[in-house]
């Protein structure tokens, strides 16, 4: 534990930022968000705000609706029938669900990554990463190919694949496969980035490098991550949201710290439990 | 480690691009909404075209079928009308106990074929397997005139030859079976193959992995999970043989008594239909209106059923 708080604070010294991330400027904000499935609730009273710039964790044993609350901030759940939120999600100043945004473009401004990696069948590793240009309209070639490099670049893919740009996706190995969907995500220049349990289907090795991007990429946009993996919450995030599934089956929010904090003296006794592997 | 903008900096090309992104999607998007909604505008008038014929047909079959239906209807026998009393014509029973039993005959040696053919298939790698796979295929594609032909000769005149000698049994119930039998079993082998083929390889595997052979894996996990589709699966095949005609149209003797003993002359709903419809009396040609309303709510009652069914089932397992 030692060690992994030191990265912690090293990380934190050099974003020049003692104590709070939520200091700085904030990137989403949500209001007594809460998620139903045709009248059940899977998430509710969901109060804070998601720094600019910085990576906030979302954490909590299964069935506590983090992905539910991460796949509200695109509205993913739009498509779901029954599916009610309520509350309000703000990004910057602009209501998501009332603010009369249409859902397309939110999701300009909010990508996402999913657990398993799932780059299009039937696209080339360029048509892939700049798939979502393309779809908003992008079609000047100088263009495409600019935010391609750099996407995958900032992805840490673009020296294994520059050379073989027109295979196809389904030729990389899973981590690559992976990286390659967070270049897609990166290529429409995201404010906030979902990340729901990025690293799951993946080996140690390629977790790594993708929490290593992390680091790197948060300069770049707003990381929102939902992990079950506590070491990989205290590796990466300066915020950290802790869950947990209330007696009627609904997540609750049961504290928001700063990682640090959250890791070492967080103020509910539930989270200590958690944290220490005494339930879930 | 950088943040964002910082003033007086070279402008960012990563927020250029950020800005450049937005202004297009948005410039762009209300051209796309507006071909999205042309495109669902497309999508409704296909779905109406598809429509209207349908809607006709069952409109006309309730316009001039449903005052046919009455007790007589249902209970008696055809008669041929007097000049006296031109309406005088009796009833189906006869043609609804001879669907009856056809069918359930048909069914109750169709479904155990079909289900047990399409696990082979969904579960075998075999080269006999994708054999029998082409066959069904080739065989739900099959004028369905040729089994009524087939079950003629097998089952009706019999069959003498190569040294195989079947006595033949004359027009019967059982021939009828026999056509719509064979009708169904490919049907409920494709479509239970499709439905124990969506059972994921996992739990396959799960099965296998705690050393059951694969056909306690097949009975015990695969079957059950299948068992939504399987029973579509089956209630649609059961359905489509309801209205077949032509494979009984000349083996089962087109009783005009109600027949329960499936050796015997038998009627059934389509046939009846055929032959009202046919027929020189002005009120027995009408009154084919109301069994075919009959046989398309028989089929609309198995089709609703099943899924009814299907989709209960999926709920009670969560």
């Amino acid at each position: 534990m030692t060690e992994r708080s030191t990265m912690v604070t090293v990380s934190a010294e050099v974003a020049g930022q003692e104590g709070d991330p939520r200091s700085g400027q904030i990137s989403m904000r949500c209001d007594d968000v809460a998620v139903k499935f045709n009248g059940r609730t899977a998430i509710r009273d969901v109060n804070f705000d998601i720094p600019k710039n910085k990576v906030t964790a979302l954490i909590g044993p299964s069935g506590s609706g983090k992905t539910t609350l991460l796949r509200a901030m695109n509205r993913l759940h739009d498509l779901t029938k029954g599916a009610v939120v309520s509350g309000s999600i703000r990004l910057g100043d602009t209501d998501i669900y009332k603010g009369g945004i249409p859902a397309t473009l939110l999701r300009t401004r909010v990508g996402m990554v999913f657990q398993r990696p799932n780059p299009f069948p039937t696209m080339s590793i360029y048509d892939n990463v700049v798939s979502g240009l393309r779809f908003n309209g992008i079609r000047n070639r100088a263009v495409l190919q600019e935010a391609a490099e750099s996407a995958l670049i900032a992805a840490a893919l673009w020296d294994s694949v520059s050379n073989r740009m027109k295979a196809h996706a389904s030729t990389l190995s899973g981590g690559e496969q992976q990286r390659l969907c967070i270049a897609r995500a990166l290529a429409v220049e995201p404010e906030v980035l979902l990340m729901d349990e990025p690293t799951s289907s993946l080996d140690p090795i390629s977790m790594r490098l993708i929490e290593e991007l992390l680091d790197e990429l948060k300069s770049r946009v707003t990381i929102i991550i939902v992990t079950h993996n506590m070491q990989q919450a205290a590796r990466v995030s300066d915020l950290c949201a802790f869950f947990l599934m209330g007696n009627d089956r609904a997540g609750e929010q049961i504290e928001v710290a700063p990682t640090k904090k959250l890791f070492s003296e967080p103020d509910d006794p539930r989270t200590l439990d958690y944290i220490q592997g005494r339930f879930g | 480690m950088t943040t964002g903008v910082i003033e007086g900096l070279p402008p960012d090309p990563i927020l250029e691009r950020r800005e450049m992104v937005q202004r297009v999607a948005r410039k762009t998007l209300d051209r796309r909404i507006l071909v999205s909604k042309g495109m669902i505008g497309l999508c409704g008038i296909a779905l109406l075209v598809g429509l209207v014929p349908l809607f006709a047909i069952l409109y006309s079959l309730v316009a001039k079928g449903v005052h046919w239906w009455s007790l007589d209807f249902f209970t008696k026998t055809p008669q041929f009308p007097s000049l006296l009393d031109p309406n005088q014509i009796g009833g189906i029973s006869n043609a609804i106990v001879g669907s009856l039993v056809i069918d359930g005959i048909a069914a109750l040696f169709a479904i155990p074929i079909g289900i047990v053919a399409g696990l082979f298939l969904a579960e075998s790698t075999s080269k006999f397997a994708s054999l029998l796979r082409t066959t069904a295929e080739i065989m739900t594609g099959l004028p369905s005139i040729l089994l009524g032909i087939f079950a003629y000769q097998m089952i009706v005149i019999g069959f003498d030859q190569w040294g195989i000698k079947l006595p033949g049994i004359g027009f019967s119930g059982i021939a009828g079976s026999f056509a719509i039998g064979i009708l169904m079993i490919p049907i409920i082998m494709k479509a239970s193959e499709t439905a124990l083929r969506g059972v994921p390889n996992t739990i396959r595997e799960a099965g296998l992995a705690l050393g059951a052979r694969r056909g306690v894996v097949a009975r015990r996990v695969i079957i059950p999970t299948a068992a939504p589709g399987l029973i579509t699966a089956v209630l649609l095949a059961f359905s489509r043989a309801v209205g077949e005609t032509a494979p009984i149209l000349w083996v089962i003797g087109a009783s005009t008594v109600v027949a329960w003993n499936p050796k015997k002359e038998m009627a059934s709903m389509p046939l009846q239909i055929f032959q009202s419809a046919t027929s020189p009396y002005v009120s027995l040609r009408e009154e084919a209106w109301g069994i075919a309303l009959l046989l398309v709510v028989v089929v609309l009652i198995v089709n609703l059923g099943s899924r009814l069914f299907a989709a209960w089932l999926q709920r009670e397992r969560r």
